[in-house]
């Protein structure tokens, strides 16, 4: 039988290289399905990986990197906290998609109004109605000991929901036709989120991700706040006995993660998707999730790791295009990537053994 | 003896990096014999046991077990071999009955039926009365401790051993179980009793076999010698006087009031109605055996559970709804007994260590903001005032040994000044070395005027530190004595409850 055994020390250096383990991992292994599927690896790596940036297209597909980048180093940045603590939350998606409906209501209410206020009205509801969206599971586990982790995953479903419902419901564009969806924000300049630098692909979403970058940083490693986060992850009862309520942590990292993906909704709601349709969660919110753990949960680890799984979503695009590759790819990649990071994080904490012990 | 000895140890030695854990030990177990394994913490008993029981290897030595050697590679060759052990903490599932914990354990279970027969059966012959088919999560600590010992007697042992099994009992629990060894060495099985425990070795250990910094010192009939000589055998001659001048009690520092609080979690001990004073240079020892509100009392002093309105008053402010850092900066602090995990972080360095307890009393956090020197330079002081052994305050708290952790840990609070300071097990698994300099910060810190209140199950720790002493039984604290005069008899029957009884008289 084998047998995982703890390690007594782990190597520094195997610790802080298994995120490039794992991606070398995932391209091998990749690259072997695409072999056994009848594809050229090297050609299929390649296009995934390389084109994107240098490829014969790469001035389109360039600015698409910020822009994809951008909502998933914002959330997972805000799920790092939290995850430092121990506080699992897996609904992301759903506090994205609530507050890119909350702020797109400010933008639909005010409409057509061209007041300055109305594009940061939009940026405050998108977060408030994500924070509120985080709360939900923060309270019924401060209230009844329910798992943060089941509760916000389901309320995605929910989330899902509610965004049809209002695609086909209360925002249906009046003029639009009888088609499902909002007005489009991007065709309303007070409520738009344009790209402000032409040609780079950065919006105000990666205005707010770099700060986000900082922000929680800061936290993190300065603020006596962020140093009671991490004590209650890795020693709760000495994070009590130091004076942390749980339950104000708990409701501070679900918050915290919950405004973070809600201004997220917002930015993309406002920008790059222009409007609220029932298909406005893309899969941000859960991709957050290895974006976290891929960058060791620390904020400039996340920065490059956003930015590595932006590239595999237009990467796979662009293989999709080129190279008639399944549709699916991305997520085969995204799901070998976090099965290798897991498996090399496993394998630095302990060592396989073939006794058997008592 | 020795002849026909179930096991023999000649010349066992076995080393850590930077500890030698056993040297040259030597002794022999005869059938029939409950053999008592008597040392401080510290002295090598855990790892004799361990390798007895094939959890470690031994450097140099051999063991025989019934006259043929033993060099078990695992703990299941130890137990094919004859070998059973009892340990301190249990590993029973809550969720699931006796008999399916007991199966769990057994390497080719019985049928269901005749397992929970031969538990019955087991239980009624050894007088350990125990319903195989209640589940684990109802069961007292005892009531746990008679599972363990029913799956290690199924085995049918010719050695059990037994890791320190009276810290978890009621004084009833203990008596039942010595009932059960001594039922148990009739029928010829020989046990090896760890503990540190002198009147209990006394009264029910045929021979004693003493440990000092993984020596054997010596080997004597324990019921042919006083609790003191043994004490004086355990410790060696070199114990260091302790310097308990220029101490007086002053104003009232810590006044508590009715405090009681139900138990947190099922595991847990109420506190029922917990009244006492402290004063100005003053110690206060509080005894009892582990798990009757310890941990409990330290929480509630400590802040980590909040009070009802008016029962922790510390000079005349009321603390009781504060939360820990509020308390601190009032000036009442405390230090836990479990060092990694409670009272320090294990993954974080001594550094950081220092921001868990002292942000605001040392200035190390200004207006949330961590000053990351300040807390290097306080950690680089609490190192060199407690002569912590550590390469230096960057290194995590896990590294470092138990007595220097806890020599770091009660460093960071003392110069900390607090007004009080309460302790639990402040020499818990500690070298005497380290254990003399915690006892000597603590009384410094009483010359310097402020209160401590020491809880500790080493009545010999609260005899030589406090000036009055009470017991802590279920969640119940007696009424304090002074120390001065106070008899080892008087204070057995404070630990065993005579409080209780007294109110039953009354």
């Amino acid at each position: 039988m084998i047998r995982l055994v703890p390690r007594t020390d782990t190597p520094a250096l195997l610790q802080g290289s298994t995120p490039v383990l794992a991606v070398l991992a995932t391209m091998l292994a990749g690259g072997l399905l695409f072999a056994i599927m009848g594809y050229d690896p090297v050609t299929a790596i390649r296009t995934i990986f390389w084109d994107p940036l240098f490829g014969p297209a790469a001035s389109y597909s360039r600015p698409q990197l910020l822009v994809k980048a951008a909502p998933l180093i914002l959330i997972a940045s805000g799920l790092a906290v939290g995850f430092r603590a121990g506080i699992w939350n897996i609904g992301a998606e759903g506090q994205y998609i609530i507050g890119a409906i909350c702020g797109a209501a400010v933008a639909l209410a005010a409409y057509p109004a061209p007041e300055m206020w109305i594009f940061p009205a939009m940026v405050i509801a998108g977060a408030a109605g994500g924070w509120a969206w985080g709360m939900i599971p923060a309270l019924l586990r401060n209230w009844f000991g329910a798992s943060e982790i089941l509760v916000s995953l389901m309320l995605v479903y929910v989330a899902q929901r509610i965004a049809a419902w209002m695609a086909f419901g209360p925002m249906k564009n009046p003029e639009g036709f009888g088609m499902p969806g909002s007005r489009n924000l991007q065709q309303y300049p007070a409520a738009a989120n344009p790209e402000l630098i032409v040609g780079t692909g950065a919006h105000w979403g990666v205005v707010a991700a770099v700060l986000a970058v900082l922000a929680t940083w800061f936290l993190m490693s300065r603020h006596i706040r962020g140093f009671h986060i991490r004590a209650a992850g890795t020693a709760p009862r000495a994070a009590r006995f130091a004076g942390v309520k749980p339950e104000t942590l708990v409701a501070f990292c679900l918050g915290l993660s919950g405004a973070l993906a809600g201004m997220a909704g917002l930015f993309e709601v406002a920008g790059p998707a222009g409007q609220i349709t029932d298909k406005i969660g893309v899969g941000y919110g859960f991709t957050a999730i290895i974006v976290a753990f891929l960058g060791r949960l620390h904020p400039l680890g996340i920065l490059l790791a956003g930015l590595l799984l932006a590239l595999t979503y237009i990467g796979g695009e662009l293989a999709q295009l080129t190279l008639n590759l399944p549709g699916a790819t991305v997520q085969v990649f995204q799901g070998m990537l976090l099965f290798f990071l897991l498996g090399f994080d496993l394998l630095t904490r302990y060592r396989i053994t073939r006794r058997i012990a008592a | 003896m020795t002849e026909g000895a179930v096991l023999r140890a000649e010349g066992i030695g076995k080393s850590y990096p930077g500890v030698r854990a056993n040297d040259d030990v030597s002794f022999a177990v005869a059938p029939g014999e409950i053999h008592a394994l008597l040392g401080e913490n510290g002295a090598g008993k855990s790892t004799l046991v361990k390798m007895i029981y094939g959890l470690v290897r031994p450097d140099d030595g051999r063991m025989l077990l019934n006259g043929r050697p033993h060099q078990p590679a695992d703990p299941r060759a130890a137990r094919a071999a004859g070998v059973a052990m009892v340990f301190q903490h249990f590993s029973l599932f809550d969720a699931l009955t006796v008999a399916e914990n007991i199966a769990l354990g057994m390497e080719n279970p019985p049928p269901r039926r005749a397992l929970s027969a031969r538990i019955a059966q087991v239980s009624q012959d050894f007088g350990l009365p125990l319903n195989p088919d209640r589940r684990v999560v109802t069961l007292s600590a005892g009531e746990r401790q008679r599972v363990e010992i029913i799956r290690c007697l199924l085995q049918n042992p010719r050695l059990l051993i037994m890791d320190e099994p009276t810290s978890v009992l009621t004084p009833q629990e203990a008596e039942l179980l010595f009932a059960t060894l001594r039922k148990l060495a009739a029928q010829r099985t020989a046990i090896l009793y760890i503990s540190h425990k002198l009147e209990e070795i006394r009264s029910h250990c045929d021979r004693a076999t003493i440990l000092r910094h993984g020596r054997v010192v010596d080997s004597c009939d324990p019921r042919a010698h006083s609790a003191r000589d043994l004490a004086a055998m355990m410790v060696g001659g070199d114990m260091r006087p302790i310097d308990r001048s220029g101490r007086q009690a002053g104003e009232v520092l810590l006044q508590v009031k009715g405090l009681s609080q139900p138990a947190p979690t099922a595991d847990a001990t109420a506190l029922k109605s917990v009244a006492l004073t402290l004063r100005a240079g003053e110690i206060l020892g509080i005894g009892g055996v582990a798990g009757n509100g310890q941990d409990e009392l330290l929480a509630a002093l400590s802040g980590e559970i909040r009070n009802a309105p008016g029962t922790i008053l510390l000079e005349g402010a009321d603390l009781s709804r504060l939360g820990p850092e509020a308390r601190r900066a009032a000036g009442l602090l405390a230090a836990p007994e479990d060092r990694l995990g409670h009272a320090a972080v294990p993954d974080f360095s001594l550094t950081d260590n220092t921001l868990l307890t002292a942000g605001a009393r040392k200035g190390l956090v200004r207006k949330g903001l961590i000053d990351r020197p300040a807390a290097r330079a306080f950690a680089q002081d609490v190192i060199r005032a407690f002569d912590v052994r550590t390469p230096g305050p960057e290194t995590a708290a896990k590294a470092l040994s138990g007595g220097n952790l806890q020599k770091f840990v009660i460093g960071r609070e003392v110069m900390q000044a607090p007004r009080v300071l309460v302790v639990n097990q402040p020499t818990w698994g500690v070298d005497a070395g380290a254990a003399a300099a915690v006892r000597q910060s603590l009384l410094d810190l009483a010359r310097a005027g402020a209160g401590v209140i020491v809880i500790s199950q080493d009545l010999d720790e609260l005899l030589e530190l406090s000036d009055r002493f009470c017991a802590l039984n279920e969640g119940r604290l007696s009424a304090p004595l002074p120390t001065q005069g106070l008899t080892l008899d008087q204070i057995g029957l404070m630990l065993g409850g005579a409080h209780g009884m007294e109110v039953a008289h009354l």
